[in-house]
């Protein structure tokens, strides 16, 4: 059914932390082979080694320039995947109940066999986090890695999305939203972790955590200062026979 | 958006279609016989059908899409296509008994004007209901589909209807009245929708990534360095380029060359099958005037972009 849970038992989902993430797309790559080999059809590219290759990823980094008024430029690397909203749009408007989010964990998800296509969810999704397979024309989406986190088959240390086992950096963070003790709750709660364009209501259960605060020191310059002079000839500390004889010279104008 | 020629095809014809239905519905006369009663809910039901297949081109799966009818309590686009197949159902009835006794039954009649309004409605929430493209998330997109249809099912209704009459009213001037009413509220949505930006939305790369708290956001680098189905589907950028023409085009074919055949026809009071022709022009037009529709508007995702 399509229609929205009333309320989910657990809320499943990421902590983002923006200040770690170096950038490396580890994350994207990870998560295009675990899904493209676990839930539902193969993450397919069409024309993945010619000249306009495409294809369907669950998981994608963008690296945005920060510009704040009175310092440099910053750059943040940005990853984005599904939010698992609560009040997910996505989910309403599909026409099939192909698109669903679960009352379990709050984990929200397409039946592939019952997807027309239709991709009118995607135009729903206010974060671009769904995308059409190439090859198969159904919608994809970020599953949490339903087919890790209750996986028993597979040491529990996996039993995490693969985009957070795989971080290098640490800088993605999955659990219970829905417990105040749980890690992410207190991380959220410590740097205020933020929803992503709130004013489309969708309540995101993923959060951001904002980079913190670069230093940035008053600094106090002499105006004649010039880092230019550092690099000049400087012959003031030469002694003995070498000094007079550059002293003499200097002299000789 | 992506303008996909598929769903551009669905919303114009079939909202022609529906709003002949609708028309036809309130009993307007036209030529006696059966043969005719054929010919002319023919032509409301190719439309209609033309529009909903056209409309299945546009699927990944169009063998599935019987499923689209089962989650109408949450999905406009659900409601849509259960209220295009009621409709189609009760007019095939009222078609039938129109064909077999000459008798065009009222308040079956009543009830599917109701029902083809409720669907070109229902048609145009699938585009209204999305908040992440405010240009159709507007009070006046609902209004404008369903004066087109009223438009283009008037001018159908005109051109057939004997002597060109619409109940006491020449068809030609009350099909003018139409046009003229659904293009000046097309108009105003053109100059709403100049207004109705994302950003007047409250919608921005700063919000859209939560670094406004920090300074101004610019992208610097793509997560990808070719198209990908989003860039395609939602940050589609080349209709726009020739905007201002083809609202031109749409005004000229949609508007002024249908209003000048129906101001003809009503002087001259003579050769409403000429109105026939304006119903062409109108529909050349809309597809201009839809298609700008999907091209100009711009989704949430772009501001990722």
């Amino acid at each position: 059914m399509t229609a929205l849970p009333q309320s989910t038992k657990t809320k499943l989902g990421l902590v983002i932390d923006l200040d770690i993430c170096v950038g490396c797309h580890a994350c994207v790559v990870n998560c295009k082979e675990w899904n493209t080999s676990g839930y539902g059809a193969p993450l397919a590219d069409s024309d993945p080694y010619g000249v306009e290759p495409i294809g369907a990823w669950l998981n994608r980094v963008h690296t945005f320039e920060v510009q704040p008024d009175h310092a440099p430029a910053s750059i943040v690397h940005f990853p984005k995947s599904c939010l698992h909203c609560e009040t997910a749009p996505c989910v309403t408007v599909c026409p099939t109940g192909a698109s669903y989010k679960r009352s379990e964990d709050g984990i929200v998800l397409v039946d592939e066999d019952m997807c027309i296509g239709c991709g009118l969810c995607a135009w729903a999704c206010p974060y671009g986090a769904r995308e059409m397979d190439p090859a198969e024309k159904v919608m994809k989406k970020c599953t949490l890695c339903v087919d890790r986190i209750y996986n028993e088959n597979i040491p529990e240390i996996d039993r995490t999305p693969a985009c957070v086992r795989t971080c290098p950096a640490n800088a993605r963070h999955f659990g219970d939203f829905s417990d105040p003790e749980s890690e992410v709750s207190v991380m959220v709660k410590e740097r205020g972790g933020i929803d992503l364009m709130p004013e489309q209501g969708t309540n995101p259960v993923n959060k951001y955590l904002m980079p913190r605060p670069k230093t940035n020191p008053e600094m106090e310059l002499d105006e004649n200062f010039s880092l230019a002079d550092l690099a000049k000839e400087n012959t003031a500390s030469a002694g003995g026979f070498l000094g007079w004889v550059d002293r003499a010279l200097d002299r000789l104008g | 958006m992506h303008p996909a020629i598929s769903v551009i095809f669905f919303t114009v014809l079939s909202g022609a279609g529906y709003g002949f239905m609708a028309v036809l519905g309130l009993g307007v006369a036209m030529p006696e016989g059966p043969l005719a009663a054929f010919v002319i809910s023919g032509i409301a039901g190719v439309l209609a059908v033309a529009g909903l297949l056209a409309s299945t081109f546009h699927l990944g799966h169009p063998e599935r899409a019987l499923l689209a009818f089962s989650q109408w309590r949450t999905s406009w686009l659900s409601r849509e296509g259960v209220l295009a197949v009621v409709t189609l159902v009760l007019f095939a009835i009222y078609v039938f008994i129109w064909m077999a006794t000459g008798e065009r039954y009222f308040f079956l009649g009543l009830l599917i004007t109701i029902a083809a309004t409720a669907t070109v409605f229902a048609t145009s929430m699938i585009y209204a209901q999305l908040k992440t493209v405010p240009h159709w998330h507007m009070r006046q997109t609902p209004l404008c589909y369903l004066l087109f249809a009223a438009a283009s099912g008037v001018l159908l209704a005109a051109g057939l209807a004997p002597d060109g009459m619409i109940f006491t009213m020449p068809g030609s001037l009350l099909a003018m009245m139409e046009l003229l009413i659904a293009w000046a509220v097309k108009v105003l949505w053109w100059q709403n929708a100049k207004k109705t930006t994302l950003a007047a939305s409250g919608s921005t790369v700063e919000t859209a990534t939560g670094l406004g708290e920090i300074g101004k956001v610019r992208l610097l680098e793509s997560p990808h360095s070719g198209e990908s189905y989003l860039t395609k589907e939602m940050v589609h950028v080349i209709g726009r380029k020739h905007a201002d023409k083809l609202r031109m085009i749409a005004l000229v074919l949609g508007c002024v060359i249908p209003v000048l055949i129906c101001l003809a026809v009503f002087l001259a009071n003579t050769g409403s099958m000429w109105l026939l022709l304006a119903f062409g022009f109108l529909i050349a037009g809309l597809f201009a005037e839809r298609w700008l529709f999907f091209a100009e508007a711009k989704h949430t995702v772009s501001l990722y972009y």
